[in-house]
């Protein structure tokens, strides 16, 4: 439960392997390490990998929306991957597919940044 | 009639945030009687853990009081759940609903708490005023086991 940080140097790509419930209680532990990597490493791609998250709400989406926002600030762009099937419905009504690449499978996300995911 | 009621539970609990995950776990199990399909009962952890987070961040801010949750099951495969609280209350209870609008911009809230409510549940009402509280009452009638299998095998 929590988040686990990689970093590309080849792609400048941060990956963060997201895992357990995001609502408003985890959402700040969860927040922090991820800017803390973003703002140490400048890159110009986050992935979120949503593969491990049990549950979602809006906290996630203000989450997503929170990073994005500091990606679009650094002139990076921001992509989430492999949403499960209620996770994905959360972020089409939160209208995030409107700031964020949503790739829905592994196997298309492996091809991101050549990293594995 | 066709409101009897079946089965019924009401929690009260602080308004701490590690509660949101327990509100959601503790509706979760009470309502699997009725053996929802996956993704109805994740729509509805969605909606009481919007609910809840509501009296956490909102009725609550800066101050710990009691959250009231009662679950009933009724006839028809009917849920019913109502989260009160009784906080600062809603000034503006349509500006509220407004999706994107919040309150707490610097925060990272998205504005999404009522209409995910709204879109998760069949019925949402807002009963609030101002320095007395705000209860919201949502109905959401389960598919039947059948129709969700239907389902289920059409999207395969």
């Amino acid at each position: 439960m929590g988040v686990k940080l990689f970093y590309d140097p080849g792609s400048r790509t941060v990956l963060a392997e997201l895992s357990g419930d995001i609502d408003h209680f985890t959402s700040k532990s969860l927040r922090e390490p991820i800017d803390a990597e973003i703002l140490a490493r400048i890159p110009l791609r986050l992935i979120l990998d949503l593969t491990g998250v049990s549950f979602m709400d809006s906290s996630g989406i203000g989450l997503i929306i929170g990073r994005y926002k500091l990606m679009n600030d650094l002139g990076g762009s921001i992509t989430a991957v492999c949403p499960s099937p209620e996770t994905a419905k959360l972020l089409e009504l939160g209208g995030i597919n409107r700031i964020c690449r949503i790739v829905a499978t592994a196997r298309d996300a492996s091809f991101i940044g050549g990293m594995k995911i | 009639m066709k409101d009897r009621i079946l089965n019924e539970m009401t929690l009260r609990f602080p308004s701490l945030a590690e509660n949101e995950r327990f509100a959601r776990l503790a509706v979760s199990g009470f309502v699997s009687s009725l053996d929802p399909a996956l993704d109805e009962l994740s729509e509805i952890k969605t909606a009481v853990s919007e609910g809840v987070t509501n009296c956490i961040v909102h009725a609550y801010r800066d101050t710990v009081g009691i959250i009231t949750m009662q679950v009933r099951i009724l006839e028809g495969q009917r849920i019913y759940i109502r989260i009160k609280d009784t906080g600062c209350g809603i000034s503006d209870i349509a500006a509220a609903r407004t999706p994107l609008w919040t309150s707490a911009p610097d925060e990272e809230r998205a504005g999404l708490g009522f209409a995910i409510m709204e879109s998760f549940t069949d019925r949402l009402s807002v009963r609030s005023r101002p320095g007395g509280g705000t209860t919201v009452t949502m109905l959401r009638t389960l598919r039947t086991r059948k129709a969700a299998n239907e389902d289920r095998n059409k999207k395969v």
